[in-house]
């Protein structure tokens, strides 16, 4: 089986059956049993987490914890742009360079956009309610940006502006530790809140 | 600012220990945790059918990794143009074209992971886990494998494996014994326990197929929302640890799914560096020259600070476009809110320095000198670097350093009492020159023609764009600025070349210096000696490696990224 020509004690060659052998066992062990270890532990033990974060309203799944979705209705929280249209087959993010005047046209026009519906000078809209995330489904927007939302949310809803940043400051989660991460607004669970459904957290 | 301190100090204070398992589990017969291992790795010997304890040349140590890796890489391509047609493939997700697939399979091959398509709509479940993570294991084990013959052969304590035969033909030990233990001992543990951590923060962890939601906001003009799942938390744990890159989704870790919350983050970014850093002190270790692998370890640390530094600078400026039209505030575009402009500053920065080439938000997007940095990271290449691969580098400078060191102190040129002559100088030569010449060569040629660029950002971004991918092709990293209309077959083509020449010359010219060198008759390192584990000489090495990477770079930098900058300034 094996060819190796002996110089010296040290082996100048390596047979090619071994080789595709050896392959063929990574394969089955890297490919094939790691995954399936992992794969079959984690769902035991993270069995929510396996199947993607779904959050599931009455038995219907209404959306994962880790995807944004769009929302223009003006009784919402809106998210950020996102260059995939929150398709998540189709994520990333809008790539453009700072010097690309496409991007400026397009901040531009959502700057003008946003300062009309919430009615705010350009301005003081926060960066991120601006900027299209990486993977064009960020699901979180910061705490700054649901804020300049607030108003228009409570007028659409007839409810009271406090009752709205209530539940903007229940939905604020702040850095893992006070270290890792920033402060942000989950954006769809806020969006549930205000629609007084319940899900399984 | 606190989240970078901690990260740094938690990956050294865990390389530390690491480096050190490392170092005995290629120490001795049994080497360390033998008792647990051992038995696994005799059976896999079996079904290879190998002799472990076969002493090999240089030359056969390179052939039996070079065929491995030919075996490899013929059936990953075959994967992937069929994947089509195959089992395990619940989205339907058709076969690859042959330049793709080519580019692909030669992308993970290489331990570079650059990805010119998108995962979750590209790949089944069959090629991402058979094809992709195999080689997201087997190729971190293999540069580890060649480093520990390198190392061990270049200045190894004379253990067992080493026995000049007067032929010429050293032994550098076993390419399957090295190989194996790094896989077994190394890899899948390792990989296994950061699975764990970020399958509990919330990556998916199934084999059934994308889930569909129905989105709450109806008038937005979204019915369903398909959402892709799989058996992704083993591939993005092999693809932080191995110095891998290509992740499960197209933007990489930048996708809630791949990288969900700030402490997945925090031991993703940790990962990226945990492994090559370990391999410094391992190399400490493995050779009883702790005060060298301490030089190294300070050389490299203060490359990665002061880049770093930078990044995370540049990154918490405003981006120009919008400037007047939003609240100041650091560059978001292209970032997560839940990590933010500094997480994701350092990921970006340390990603290029270790060749992993993940990334957790788009390099495209960031600010000119921002975009730089990893430019600069991945021509350094040795700042950590790629798994084996990177610490083989530095000792190619430092070699350089030596040559040049012996000369000035007016010594024949010499490394721990071996000479240094034309044929081991030329060799370094040929390794490192070919980086400059096939990054700068492609580039030229591609920029020359704007029909095979497929830029998507105007003016100086377009030449930085080019640059990156044929930088990042070289290096073996894998990120890119991903606006980059990539998936065409002279750029499929030509990375593969790049790819290729990028991961294998640095490999087997260090290897056969290696081999040249330990042929030698030693000389005693006595007091008029150059010594090589004192900071002055990591001082030198530091030079030598910041003026190459300076000579042969620094026009490209000003015509790209330095132009940008400029040019949104005034």
């Amino acid at each position: 089986m094996m060819t190796e020509s002996n110089t010296g004690g040290a082996t100048r060659s390596a047979s090619w059956l071994s080789a595709l052998r050896m392959a063929i066992a990574l394969i089955l062990l890297c490919g094939g049993l790691y995954p399936l270890l992992i794969t079959t532990v984690g769902k035991v033990m993270f069995h929510h987490q396996a199947f993607g974060s779904m959050i599931i309203v009455d038995d219907t799944i209404v959306g994962s914890e880790l995807v944004g979705q769009r929302f223009i209705a003006p009784e919402y929280f809106h998210g950020r742009p996102s260059a995939a249209e929150y398709d998540p087959f189709s994520v990333g993010g809008s790539n453009y360079a700072a010097s690309n005047p496409d991007l400026k046209v397009r901040v531009a026009g959502d700057s003008g956009e946003i300062a009309k519906r919430e009615s705010v000078a350009p301005t003081s809209i926060p960066a991120d309610l601006l900027a299209a995330s990486g993977s064009g489904i960020d699901p979180h927007i910061s705490p700054e940006s649901a804020i300049l939302q607030a108003k228009r949310v409570a007028n659409t809803r007839d409810m009271p502006i406090e009752k709205v940043n209530e539940l903007i400051a229940q939905y604020t989660q702040g850095p893992t530790l006070g270290v890792f991460g920033q402060r942000r607004v989950h954006v769809l669970k806020l969006n549930l809140a205000l629609d007084g459904k319940e899900w399984n957290d | 600012m606190n989240e970078v301190i901690v990260i740094y100090a938690v990956t050294l204070l865990l390389a530390w220990p690491l480096g050190k398992y490392i170092a005995g589990v290629f120490g001795g017969a049994r080497g360390a945790a033998g008792a647990v291992f051992l038995p696994v790795e005799n059976g896999l010997y079996r079904l290879f059918g190998v002799n472990p304890s076969q002493p090999m040349s240089w030359q056969g140590y390179g052939k039996a990794l070079l065929k491995l890796h030919l075996m490899l890489v013929l059936i990953v391509f075959g994967l992937l143009m069929a994947q089509g047609f195959l089992f395990l493939n619940p989205d339907r997700i058709d076969g690859m074209s042959w330049d793709l697939a080519l580019h692909t399979a030669v992308s993970f091959l290489t331990n570079t992971n650059q990805q010119h398509y998108s995962g979750q709509a590209q790949l089944s479940y069959l090629a991402h886990t058979f094809g992709i993570v195999t080689l997201q294991v087997v190729t971190p084990a293999a540069g580890m494998a060649a480093l520990v013959a390198i190392v061990r052969t270049l200045l190894g304590r004379s253990d067992e494996k080493k026995q000049p035969t007067g032929e010429g033909a050293v032994s550098v030990g076993n390419f399957y014994e090295d190989i194996t233990r790094a896989i077994v001992r190394v890899m899948l543990p390792v990989a296994a326990v950061v699975a764990l951590i970020i399958a509990s923060q919330g990556v998916p962890n199934s084999y059934e197929g994308a889930r569909t939601a129905v989105p709450l906001d109806q008038t937005a003009g979204m019915e369903e929302q398909n959402i892709p799942i799989g058996p992704v938390a083993p591939m993005v744990a092999i693809k932080q640890v191995g110095t891998n890159g290509g992740g499960w989704y197209g933007p990489n870790s930048s996708v809630p799914l791949e990288n969900p919350t700030p402490l997945s983050n925090f031991v993703q970014t940790v990962s990226i560096v945990l492994i090559p850093a370990a391999l410094v002190f391992a190399l400490g270790f493995m050779t009883g020259r702790r005060r060298l692998a301490m030089v190294v370890m300070g050389v490299m640390v203060v490359m990665s600070v002061s880049l770093t530094s930078v990044a995370i600078w540049s990154e918490n400026q405003p981006n120009a476009a919008f400037s007047g039209l939003a609240a100041d505030g650091p560059n978001m575009e292209g970032k997560e809110v839940r990590f933010g402009a500094t997480a994701t500053a350092l990921w970006g920065s340390w990603t290029t320095q270790t060749s992993n080439g993940s990334v957790n938000g788009m390099h495209d997007s960031f600010n000119p000198i921002g975009g730089m940095i990893p430019m600069i990271d991945m021509f350094i290449n040795v700042t950590f670097g790629g798994i084996g691969v990177g610490l083989i580098g530095y000792l190619l400078f430092l070699l350089l350093a030596a040559f040049l060191g012996s000369l000035m102190i007016g010594r024949a040129p010499e490394i721990a009492g071996k000479a240094l002559e034309t044929r081991e100088m030329k060799l370094v030569c040929i390794a490192l020159l070919i980086q400059p010449l096939l990054i700068l060569g492609f580039s030229a040629i591609t920029v020359a023609f704007p029909s095979l660029t497929g830029n998507s950002n105007p003016g100086f971004h377009g030449i930085s764009q080019v640059i990156y991918e044929y930088t990042s092709a070289f290096a073996n990293n894998g990120s890119g600025f991903e606006g980059l209309g990539d998936d065409t077959v002279w750029w499929n083509v030509t990375c593969a070349v790049n790819l290729a020449l990028g991961r294998f010359i640095p490999i087997l010219a260090p290897l056969a210096i290696a081999a040249s060198l330990a042929a030698k008759r030693s000389a005693p390192e006595g007091r008029g000696s150059l010594s090589i584990d004192t900071p002055t000489f990591g001082l030198m090495t530091l030079a030598v490696i910041v003026m190459f990477t300076l000579l042969s770079f620094m026009p490209v930098l000003i015509l790209g990224p330095i132009a940008e900058a400029l040019a949104l300034m005034s």
